[in-house]
């Protein structure tokens, strides 16, 4: 059916795992480390639909990446809803910033 | 699935023996028509805008270049437009500014894609057809923002501000209100839409009951705004932010827009013609069905109705188009607040009552008077609901599948 | 042709994912971001998933970016907002990530998983799910919408190898032969290998109960990001 084969989508969700995972620890933007969350979700949704579709996982694999889309989205509302009180406070949003509840 | 356009592939690659010549010559055919379809008609309506308000405001509209009418005035402005210099302000972010055209571009052509111009003419042909259209239409506003950011000056900051607020927000009722027909055909594929709304006018989803009759204005409503025509372009508005998110294009980049525009235009007229006014049946029952007969005679019969039904479609959506050109020049513009207003305050709990009275409608005709539709009469809409729905098709027997499905109307209407 | 496709879409995506790893510029990371999140749907729809592609555009692509650039315009203080990273700091992650990104392809790489399955199959663990994809061409929006109800089209319980040919028909034919089929399965089900009864879907709670969760959630969400955003505004007029 499919000539790619399974390990070609793990490797792409892999590679977009890993870019998330550095953006997430490089970017001192909040905005940035959201981005990088997104890519991680990302990397692991690739892995649900490929596992749907080339092993016994079957339709679950998509039910499960609906429900991370789903729950990605919510995610970043309630995140960008943070960074902007943040930003009202700070009047930035470096997260290196945010040093208040340091002990 | 890629590219559906499995029928002239079938038929290459009978006389073929290579495997990837007929796929490849099938592509090239559908993205030449899917191509001439997004450009001729920008053309068309952009002279048809340039006349139409031309004659509202009392003027002629282009005369000159291609005889009396002017006919030939889009393209003599897109000779000019390509003449231009390319410019690219200092203050811009130089990378996004050249790219973000093509976002617009490339969301409003591959909307194409999924549109039916008539019964089997569709590029891509998707059981979520609608859901992918929208999907892809979607992103249009992307390319906006970035250019409103990256021209690196406040007006079009403002305006591509403007933009991602008011096309995030009427996505919502555009979705609730694109779903009633959904909700009526028990399908998402456009095909399936438009052929269930053959026969007589009253079978047009517009005409179903009064909750879709105030759903396709919604739906038009929406997609004014979500297409940032007058009275919503908001984004772009003159006498405010100079031209919005267009202020520092020039030339080719800025004549990219205005296709995408107009292109878009036409693109949620179809999709209103698909799915409230009957597709591209002619709304008259015994040409329709003469039409139906004739398409099953023969292959001639059938290409020679479909190319009839493509001429309805696109009929209908030029009406609608035009429509959409005459509100432009009738309405003042909207403020921004009242624009935001008009979209979270009215339309969107207008658009849910409409969803839930589409619901609930055939189930109160069903207690009240027995049938699901106000008049007796023959048609999709005389069966019960239920009946209409196609089944998930499955690889499977489907015997007490179906029962469960269907919901109560179909287990009440089948003794098992 | 489907190598082709594949290899356009892998390269866009994880070129795009690389790009916004190194971008400084939030916005041309957010750009970079729509390039690899639409190439991803792309891998969607080439994985016969043609729902979770179509929402992957419409919620993350359309929805969820566009929030993401609507947030950093909302938050910049100058007109190109860019914080810098400290290149020790971005040496580290690079190393750190492509030493994990090693360990995760050598994973891939190490499993054998057409094997795998075909012993998971021959040892009747797998009860064949249906295989969605051979006959829809990602057509699974129906499915997808029914297994959220908990009627799974999907998991047949009896082998799906013995009827590929049939059910393909409508509604009133799936009715015309059903009695027949009924009877037979009564029948005929005791010697199948599967320990199943009858051909119908797996009716159960499904993805009901999660499925509810999350719209409950989704309205949490709303209220909760709603007044989050709005609670500042308050105390900035009362001070």
């Amino acid at each position: 059916m499919d000539p790619v084969g399974l390990s070609g989508y793990l490797t792409v969700g892999a590679v977009l795992f890993v870019c998330g995972v550095i953006c997430m620890a490089t970017k001192r933007n909040a905005v940035g480390v959201l981005m990088g969350v997104e890519l991680v979700l990302n990397g692991a949704n690739i892995n649900f639909v490929a596992f749907s579709r080339h092993t016994a996982l079957g339709l679950d694999g998509q039910i499960a990446s609906l429900f991370v889309i789903v729950l990605a989205a919510a995610e970043a509302a309630v995140a960008l809803a943070i960074v902007l009180n943040f930003y009202n406070n700070h009047l930035t949003i470096d997260v290196d910033r945010a040093v208040e509840l340091k002990g | 699935m890629l590219l559906a356009a499995s029928s002239i592939a079938d038929m290459l690659s009978t006389q073929t023996t290579s495997g990837w010549l007929p796929v490849f010559v099938a592509a090239v055919v559908h993205v030449a028509l899917v191509g001439a379809f997004f450009g001729l008609p920008a053309g068309i309506f952009i002279w048809a805008e340039r006349k139409i308000s031309g004659r509202i405001q009392d003027r002629l509209g282009p005369t000159r270049v291609g005889g009396r009418f002017g006919w030939l005035q889009s393209l003599a402005d897109g000779v000019k437009l390509l003449q231009k210099e390319d410019l690219i302000p200092a203050q811009a972010d130089a990378f996004l500014f050249r790219v973000s055209p093509y976002i617009v571009v490339v969301a409003a052509f591959m909307a194409f894609m999924f549109l039916p111009f008539s019964s089997g003419l569709v590029a891509v042909a998707m059981d979520i057809g609608l859901f992918v259209a929208l999907a892809v239409l979607s992103l249009e506003v992307l390319g906006v923002v970035l250019a409103g950011y990256s021209s690196g000056s406040k007006w079009s900051l403002f305006g591509g501000m403007r933009e991602a607020a008011q096309m995030v927000s009427y996505e919502v009722p555009l979705g609730l209100t694109a779903v009633i027909p959904v909700v009526l055909a028990g399908s998402m594929n456009l095909t399936d839409i438009g052929n269930m709304q053959a026969g007589w006018a009253s079978n047009w989803f517009i005409f179903h009951d009064p909750f879709s009759f105030l759903a396709f204005f919604v739906f038009f409503t929406a997609t004014l705004a979500s297409n940032k025509r007058a009275p919503f372009d908001l984004a772009e508005a003159e006498s405010e932010l100079v031209a919005g998110f267009l202020t520092e294009y020039s030339g080719f980049r800025w004549s990219l827009f205005f296709l995408a525009e107009y292109a878009a235009m036409f693109f949620v007229s179809g999709l209103a013609t698909i799915l409230f006014l009957g597709g591209w049946w002619t709304g008259f029952a015994p040409l329709d069905n003469w039409l139906a007969s004739l398409a099953s005679s023969c292959w001639q019969g059938d290409y020679i109705v479909r190319v009839i039904g493509m001429k309805v479609f696109l009929t209908k959506s030029a009406i609608l188009v035009c429509v959409q050109i005459w509100i432009r020049w009738t309405l003042p513009r909207l403020r921004i607040d009242q624009v935001m207003t008009t979209c979270l305050k009215y339309l969107v709990p207008i658009a849910c009552f409409l969803f839930i009275g589409v619901v609930v409608y055939p189930l109160v005709l069903l207690t009240v008077l027995g049938r699901t539709t106000l008049l007796p009469g023959t048609g999709p809409f005389a069966e019960p609901i239920g009946e209409r729905v196609p089944v998930p098709v499955v690889r499977q027997p489907i015997e007490t599948a179906s029962a469960v499905v269907d919901g109560p109307a179909a287990v009440t209407t089948e003794e098992h | 042709m489907e190598n082709l496709l594949f290899l356009i879409y892998a390269i866009a995506a994880c070129g795009g994912a690389v790009g916004v790893a190194l971008s400084q510029n939030v916005v041309r990371m957010a750009f970079w971001l729509v390039i690899s999140l639409a190439s991803v749907s792309g891998l969607f729809f080439m994985l016969g998933a043609d729902f979770v592609g179509a929402t992957q555009l419409l919620i993350y692509v359309g929805g969820t970016v566009v929030l993401l650039i609507f947030g950093v315009m909302l938050t910049t203080t100058g007109p190109y907002l860019a914080i810098k990273t400290n290149p020790a700091e971005m040496i580290q992650a690079s190393v750190v990530g492509v030493a994990f990104l090693g360990v995760v392809l050598s994973t891939v790489t190490a499993v054998d998983w057409s094997g795998n399955r075909a012993t998971l199959e021959h040892a009747g663990l797998v009860s064949r799910p249906g295989s969605y994809y051979q006959q829809g061409e990602g057509n699974t929006s129906r499915q997808i919408g029914t297994a959220l109800l908990g009627v799974r089209f999907d998991q047949m319980e009896q082998g799906a190898a013995a009827s590929d040919e049939a059910a393909h028909g409508h509604h009133h034919d799936g009715h015309t032969h059903a009695d027949h089929a009924h009877g037979n399965h009564a029948h005929g089900a005791a010697d199948h290998h599967h320990e199943t009864i009858s051909a119908s879907p797996r009716v159960g709670s499904g993805y009901l109960l999660p499925f509810e969760i999350v719209s409950v959630h989704l309205l949490v969400v709303l209220i909760g990001a709603s007044y989050l955003a709005r609670a500042k505004r308050r105390v900035e007029q009362a001070a």
